[in-house]
C-alpha cells in the first residue's frame, strides 16, 4: 500500500511543499543568512558577521525599549486575561440562566481583526481622556493600559471557554467527595478544581504570552509607538527598522532573529512543561 | 447431586412449586435481582433530578446573574459605540464621543459613503473575499493530501517535512517578512492570485500538523479494504478519508480564514496594487496622524458586519473549532 501511494508524490505532496518553500523555507535561510550581511536590497549584500547583531544593541536603546516594554505589556495582560477569563468560566459553570448566551457576547471580540480593533480603542480611550485634555498619545502610561485592556476585551472570551471545558470535565464525584470531606468552597477551587485543569490553564497561559509578545496589529492602529517611540512593542520595533530607516535593513533581520529566538524559546518551554505534566497524569 | 437442575422464569410450574434447595435458591435469587433493580432505578431517579435542576434559581444566582448581564452590556458596549460614533459628525466622535447623536451632530449616512469613496471600500471587500475563499480552499485540500501522504509513507522525507512544517509553527512573521516579500516579488507572486501561494505556504505548518494528527486516527483497515476492491490512492483519499477529516476540515477552515481576513501585515508587503479590508481600514490613517474619525467609524462597522453575520450563523462550529485549534495546537 504504502508503494501505490509513494508514486503519487507529485500530487499528494508537492503543491503543499513548493508552497512552503516558497513562503517559509527559502524566507527562513535567507533571513539567516541576511542577518549577517550589510544590505540595502537582497541583491546587493555584503558579509558583515555579527555586526547586526552588535548594532541591534547598542546604537539605540529602541530594541532595548521595545524589549522591556514588551515583556511588561505580556507579564500585566496574561495575568489580567487569564485571571478573569478563569472566574467568567466559574460563573458559567453554574446552574446560571442564559450562560450560553453570555459564552457568545464574550467570545465575539476574538473574531475581530487586529487593525480594527486598535481603532475602536483609540476611538473610546481618546474619548475618555478628553476629558481630561490628553490623548492616547500623551503618556506613554495611557497607550500602555489601552493596550492591556484591548487584549482583555480581545481575549477574555476565548480562554474562558477553554476555562469551562476544561471545568467542565471534571468528574462530578471529585467534588462530591471533597464536599463530603468537608471542604469548603475555597479549599475545592485549591485542591480539586485546579489542580484538574492543569492542561487548559498551561494551553491559556502559552496562547496568552505567545499572543501578546507577538502583537503586532494592535500595537500599530492602537498609538504606532508614540509618544515617540515609547510604547513600540519588539514586532513594531523590527517593522520599523526595516521599512522606516534606510541602509539598516540587515539590523532589522538581526533583530527578528533575536525575537525568533525568545518566541521559540518560549514555545519550546511550554511544551517540556506539557509533556512533563502528562506523563505525571 | 439430584437438585443441578435449573430453574428459569416461564419455564417452571407454578401451582405445584418444587421444594428442593435449587428452587429456594432460585426463588431467594430472583428476590435479590428484583430489590437491587428497584433500588437501582430509584437511584437513577434521585441522580436524574439532582443533574438538572429544575428548582429555581436562589438569591445568589441572581446576584451572579445581574453581574454577568452588565458585564456582557460593557463588552458589547465598544461595538455599540462605533456605531452610534458612525453617525455623527468628525468634531464629535472626537470631543463627544458618548454623547447619543442629536440634530447638531447628526449626519446620517454621510460618513458611509463619504469612507466608501475614499478607502475603495468594495474593491478592498471584493479581494478580502477572494484571497480569503480561494486561500482556505487550497490550504484545506492541499494540506490534507500532504498530511494523508507523509502519514501513510513513512520514509526519511516524509519524517524531515514533518519536522519542518511543525518547526515552522513557532517561527514569528517577522522572521521571515522581509526575504518573504522579495521572493514573492521575483517569482511576480505580487497579487491577489499569487498571495492564495503564499497563504497556502505560510498556513501549511499549523494546517498539516492538524490534519496528520486527525489522520492517525483513521483506521487503515478501511483504506486497506478500499486498496483491496481496487480503488487507487486518489479514491481512497478522496471516498474514504475526506469524508471522515470533514469535521476537523472545518476546524482548520475556520481557524484559517480568522486568520486571513484579519492579517494586515502579510498582504501589505505582498500585494502590488490591490488593498485587503485591513489595509484599506489602515489607509484611513494619512501621514503623522491625522484621521478621519468620523469615516473611520463608518469602515469599522462595515468591517465588523460580516464578521458578526459569519460568527452568529455557525457559532457552534467557531467556539467549537477555535478550542480544538487551540488543544491541538
Amino acid at each position: 500500500m504504502e508503494k501505490a501511494i509513494k508514486k503519487w508524490f507529485p500530487l499528494f505532496a508537492l503543491p503543499t511543499l513548493v508552497s512552503f518553500a516558497i513562503a517559509f523555507l527559502v524566507p527562513f535561510a535567507m533571513g539567516l543568512y541576511l542577518s549577517f550581511c550589510k544590505f540595502k536590497t537582497v541583491k546587493k549584500t555584503e558579509f558583515v558577521g555579527f555586526d547586526n547583531y552588535i548594532k541591534a544593541f547598542s546604537n539605540d536603546k529602541d530594541f532595548l525599549n521595545a524589549l522591556w516594554f514588551t515583556t511588561k505589556f505580556t507579564i500585566v495582560s496574561v495575568i489580567t486575561i487569564n485571571l478573569i477569563a478563569f472566574i467568567f468560566a466559574m460563573l458559567l459553570t453554574k446552574a446560571i440562566k442564559g450562560t450560553n448566551f453570555f459564552r457568545t457576547i464574550f467570545f465575539m471580540p476574538n473574531l475581530i481583526g487586529g487593525i480594527v480593533l486598535g481603532y475602536i480603542w483609540s476611538m473610546i480611550i481618546n474619548g475618555v481622556l478628553y476629558y481630561f485634555n490628553a490623548t492616547i498619545t500623551t503618556d506613554a502610561n495611557y497607550g500602555f493600559w489601552g493596550l492591556v485592556i484591548l487584549m482583555n476585551w480581545q481575549l477574555i472570551g476565548y480562554m474562558m471557554i477553554i476555562y469551562i471545558s476544561g471545568i467542565q470535565n471534571i468528574s462530578p464525584d471529585l467534588i462530591e467527595a471533597a464536599e463530603i470531606d468537608g471542604a469548603n468552597a475555597w479549599q475545592r477551587l485549591i485542591h480539586v478544581t485546579l489542580p484538574q485543569i492543569m492542561p487548559s490553564i498551561t494551553i491559556c497561559l502559552f496562547l496568552t504570552l505567545t499572543n501578546s509578545f507577538k502583537l503586532f496589529d494592535q500595537n500599530y492602529a492602537l498609538t504606532a509607538g508614540a509618544p515617540g517611540k515609547d510604547t513600540q512593542m519588539l514586532a513594531l520595533d523590527i517593522y520599523n527598522t526595516f521599512y522606516g530607516r534606510v541602509g539598516y535593513q540587515g539590523v532589522g533581520q538581526a533583530k527578528a532573529v533575536v525575537f525568533f529566538i525568545i518566541v521559540a524559546a518560549i514555545a519550546l518551554t511550554q511544551l517540556y512543561l506539557t509533556r512533563s505534566k502528562e506523563v505525571e497524569n | 447431586m439430584a437438585n443441578s437442575k435449573k430453574y428459569e422464569w416461564n419455564t417452571t410450574p407454578v401451582d405445584n412449586p418444587p421444594n428442593d434447595s435449587a428452587w429456594q435458591e432460585f426463588v431467594a435469587g430472583a428476590t435479590k435481582e428484583r430489590i437491587r433493580k428497584e433500588r437501582k432505578a430509584e437511584l437513577d431517579k434521585q441522580k436524574n433530578e439532582n443533574a438538572k435542576p429544575k428548582t429555581p434559581m436562589t438569591g445568589a444566582d441572581w446576584v451572579k446573574f445581574v453581574i454577568l448581564v452588565i458585564i456582557s452590556i460593557a463588552f458589547i458596549m465598544p461595538i455599540l459605540l462605533v456605531l452610534m460614533n458612525s453617525f455623527k459628525t468628525n468634531v464629535s466622535v472626537s470631543n463627544e464621543p458618548f454623547a447619543f447623536p442629536n440634530g447638531d451632530n447628526f449626519v446620517g449616512f454621510d460618513n458611509y459613503t463619504n469612507g466608501v469613496e475614499k478607502i475603495n471600500f468594495f474593491p478592498a471587500f471584493f479581494t478580502s473575499i477572494f484571497v480569503t475563499v480561494f486561500s482556505v480552499a487550497f490550504i484545506i485540500l492541499c494540506t490534507s493530501m500532504c498530511a494523508w501522504f507523509i502519514t501513510r509513507v513513512k520514509t526519511w522525507y516524509t519524517k524531515l517535512m514533518y519536522l519542518l512544517f511543525a518547526f515552522s509553527m513557532i517561527v514569528p512573521f517577522q522572521m521571515v517578512m522581509y526575504p518573504m516579500s522579495f521572493v514573492a516579488n521575483q517569482l511576480s507572486l505580487d497579487n491577489m492570485f499569487g498571495i492564495v501561494v503564499i497563504y497556502l505556504g505560510f498556513g501549511a505548518g499549523l494546517s498539516v500538523f492538524m490534519f496528520a494528527g486527525f489522520i492517525k486516527s483513521v483506521p487503515l483497515e478501511i483504506e486497506e479494504a478500499a486498496m483491496i476492491d481496487g480503488c487507487g490512492p486518489i479514491r481512497t483519499f478522496f471516498m474514504i478519508d475526506f469524508p471522515i477529516l470533514m469535521p476537523s476540515a472545518i476546524t482548520v477552515a475556520i481557524l484559517n480564514a480568522m486568520w486571513i481576513w484579519n492579517d494586515y501585515l502579510l498582504p501589505t508587503l505582498i500585494l502590488n496594487r490591490q488593498k485587503t479590508l485591513p489595509m484599506a481600514i489602515q489607509y484611513l490613517r494619512g501621514g503623522y496622524g491625522s484621521i478621519d474619525m468620523a469615516a473611520m467609524m463608518a469602515m469599522l462597522v462595515l468591517a465588523i458586519i460580516p464578521i458578526i453575520i459569519f460568527y452568529f450563523s455557525c457559532q457552534k462550529y467557531i467556539i467549537k473549532g477555535v478550542v480544538a485549534g487551540a488543544v491541538k495546537g
